[in-house]
């Protein structure tokens, strides 16, 4: 096992973290403060997968299409919370999961009508499709490095705002105690409109990101958003800062249980079983890590209501 | 009580629908035999939905070129979205049969699917013409006289993918496959062509989205070639990737159709020019029946080429039609269209081919490579053939004769 293999994994797992963050970000936020579990959270990161592909093809211009892609998805979450999300609140969980699972269904339908069933082509911008040599022998794709980039300036600028902005403290404020918040002054239910239309903004973006390396398909915020609540769960509900370090254990448990896990019991047992439970463990990784934390820190690792 | 029409009165309102009953029973009439009813699975939802659209595509052209039907006789065409559920799958043919009493079966895309509607049918005597799915399961001992494997026996695909990274003498390859039993066989199926040394075996989660994991230790294992088996979505992000990792300069990406058909194209675009894929079928095969398909398909659907799932249905269809034919028009005789659709007498879209036993096909594999036609546009193109009148590895385990 080289230290080149090691590093490259090692940044593919930072990468994944860093796209199951901007995920989690927004979901962690809402849930946190509101107490709302929006399973359409999902359906937004394709909204923003879709129409950046959609908007690259027209413009030729990938960041223009991050754009527009951005600024139609917050659109749509505009009227998804003015439609929807406002009389959710006072209901309990049941019922927000029953709606918002309901909104994927109706998203899908919508998406497929106006796409097709067929994945739609996200091209990768023809600069960035190539490799470029990190280090003597690794060639690490460009478009991926711009991912990291991109994840790491905008958990840089979220940390900035919760915690260093006045806005961050009502929101921290919200997130930890709302009735004690509202005694004081601070308007949540305003507040939660921005963090809502701010979460919608990041998973557009992560999907919009995502797109030139995945396939831009009805359906693939459904596939991503089991990661993401995982995410939440380790970070605690409502920390930024939670889902941050969470994400990146996932990403980076979640690489290692496939790429060195399966490795190491190829080399020390019968290729047969290797191939059995290899992948078996890889998957089991990230629950594993889930189960790990919760043992020892049951309302997460940074939980906003401890 | 009667509701009196705002609009007419009672005296013209009566002798319109006099007129509207007398022209229905004019035309039950006429029509004088009772209609073959056949049952069509569409796969227009769920994970195969692309797939499902582009059969769907190709039952349509199919049915409209017979102005609605089979061997001269009228068809009902009794249609369901079974979402490539087997759950759901299960209860539409159940209903299929039960309420509609069709006389032939054809659709679903998953072999999951195929498998747990078999055995109804079966049951019940129902010819089944799978037009795409090929499980081993009913290759083998638990062949059945109604079920046609129309298409092809799922391992022969991989089995032609290794009989070309064989012929083209690839030393060292990598497999890739999700670990479920069609991955497991797929890789199974390339190694019984393919005597070179298999480097690794790397199997992925059902579904996943990302594989950085799996290039980073590709490109440590160094090898000349990589077949993968990564049906759908799969399949694309590992494209994308891979080429994006700038893996493809050294390393020859192989793969079945599958993976590498218009569908996929559609979404990938450049990034898989002079990919290798190995079908039974491809849109520039030369003969009549299938440049006439071509051109139809072209002009129905706005210039786009067929896909094998499409080239599939809509032979499915052209067998039915020779099979309502040749069994004299009645179709409600199921030994006459069993034996009938056993004699594959029909102007298919790849050429003559004929059944096993089995009732899989012993036809041609080619090899296609993906390139640019005349107008630049990116899509597959034949280059030869990898095996010859091939039939798959069960057919000696069925009891049928």
């Amino acid at each position: 096992m080289s230290g080149i293999l090691v590093l490259e994994q090692l940044l593919n797992g930072l990468g994944y973290g860093l796209m199951l963050f901007l995920l989690a970000a927004g979901l962690t936020l809402v849930f946190g403060i509101m107490d709302v579990l929006n399973l359409a959270h999902g359906s937004l990161f394709m909204s923003g997968a879709y129409v950046a592909a959609e908007a690259h093809t027209r413009t030729g211009s990938f960041t223009a299409a991050i754009v527009i892609a951005v600024a139609v998805t917050v659109v749509v979450a505009l009227l998804l919370e003015v439609l929807l999300m406002r009389r959710l609140y006072t209901r309990d969980h049941l019922a927000q999961v029953l709606a918002t699972f309901g909104v994927i269904l109706v998203a899908d339908d919508i998406v497929k009508m106006a796409w097709g069933p067929s994945p739609v082509m996200a091209a990768t911008p023809a600069a960035l499709s190539g490799p470029i040599e990190l280090v003597e022998g690794l060639p690490y794709p460009a478009y991926r490095l711009v991912i990291l980039a991109g994840g790491l300036l905008v958990a840089l600028a979220l940390y900035l705002l919760v915690n260093h902005t006045r806005i961050g403290m009502r929101v921290r404020a919200g997130a930890s105690d709302r009735p004690m918040a509202e005694l004081m002054g601070v308007r949540v239910g305003r507040i939660f409109n921005g963090v809502f239309l701010l979460g919608a903004a990041l998973a557009a973006l992560a999907g919009a990101l995502m797109g030139p390396i995945v396939a831009v398909q009805v359906g693939m915020g459904e596939a991503i958003l089991i990661p993401a609540l995982v995410v939440l769960v380790i970070g605690g509900i409502g920390s930024v800062r939670g889902a941050f370090v969470a994400a990146l254990l996932v990403g980076v448990v979640d690489t290692i249980g496939r790429a060195f896990v399966p490795m190491l019991l190829r080399a020390t047992l019968p290729p047969a079983t290797a191939a059995d439970l290899g992948p078996l463990f890889a998957e089991v990784a990230m629950y594993a890590l889930m189960v790990v934390v919760l043992i020892f820190r049951p309302s997460g690792l940074f939980s906003a209501r401890a | 009580m009667s509701h009196p029409s705002p609009k007419l009165p009672a005296l013209p309102r009566t002798l319109l629908s006099l007129l509207l009953c007398g022209a229905a029973l004019g035309g039950a009439v006429s029509a004088m035999a009772a209609p073959v009813k056949v049952g069509l699975a569409l796969d227009i939802s769920g994970p195969f939905a692309a797939l499902g659209a582009e059969a769907r595509d190709g039952f349509a052209l199919g049915i409209k070129q017979l102005g609605g039907k089979l061997g001269g006789q009228d068809v009902e065409f009794v249609q369901a979205d079974m979402a490539g559920s087997p759950d759901q799958a299960k209860q539409l043919v159940d209903r299929m049969i039960q309420r509609d009493k069709i006389d032939i079966f054809s659709g679903p895309i998953g072999s999951n699917v195929a498998l747990a509607v078999g055995p109804t049918l079966f049951n019940a005597k129902v010819p089944y013409l799978s037009a795409n799915a090929g499980p081993s399961q009913f290759a083998g001992a638990q062949c059945n006289a109604y079920f046609f494997g129309t298409a092809y026996q799922n391992d022969q695909f991989h089995e032609a993918a290794g009989k070309f990274a064989q012929d083209r003498g690839f030393k060292k390859t990598v497999l890739i496959a999700p670990n479920y039993p069609a991955g497991k066989d797929a890789l199974g199926g390339f190694k019984r062509q393919f005597k070179g040394q298999v480097a690794d075996e790397l199997y992925t989660k059902l579904g996943q989205i990302d594989y950085a994991a799996e290039l980073a230790q590709l490109r440590a294992a160094k090898p000349d070639s990589i077949y993968f088996f990564l049906p759908g979505a799969m399949g694309i992000n590992f494209i994308k990737q891979f080429v994006g990792a700038g893996l493809s300069k050294d390393i020859t990406l192989v793969t079945s159709g599958f993976s590498a058909d218009e569908d996929v194209i559609g979404a990938v675009g450049e990034p898989m020019l002079g990919l290798f894929n190995t079908a039974h079928w491809a849109h520039d095969l030369d003969n009549a029946a299938n440049k006439a398909f071509v051109a139809a398909f072209r002009k129905e659907y706005n210039g786009r080429y067929p896909s094998v799932y499409a080239a599939q249905a809509y032979d499915a269809i052209l067998a039915m039609d020779a099979a309502v034919k040749q069994s004299g028009g009645n179709a409600q005789n199921r030994d006459a269209v069993v034996a009938a659709l056993k004699k594959a007498n029909y102007a298919s879209t790849r050429g003559s081919f004929k059944y096993a036993n089995n009732h899989y096909p012993i036809e041609n594999f080619y090899l296609r490579v993906i390139g640019k036609d005349a107008q630049g546009k990116v899509t597959n193109k034949l280059i030869n053939t990898v095996l010859t009148n091939y039939g798959d590895s069960y057919a000696d385990k069925c009891p049928l004769k």
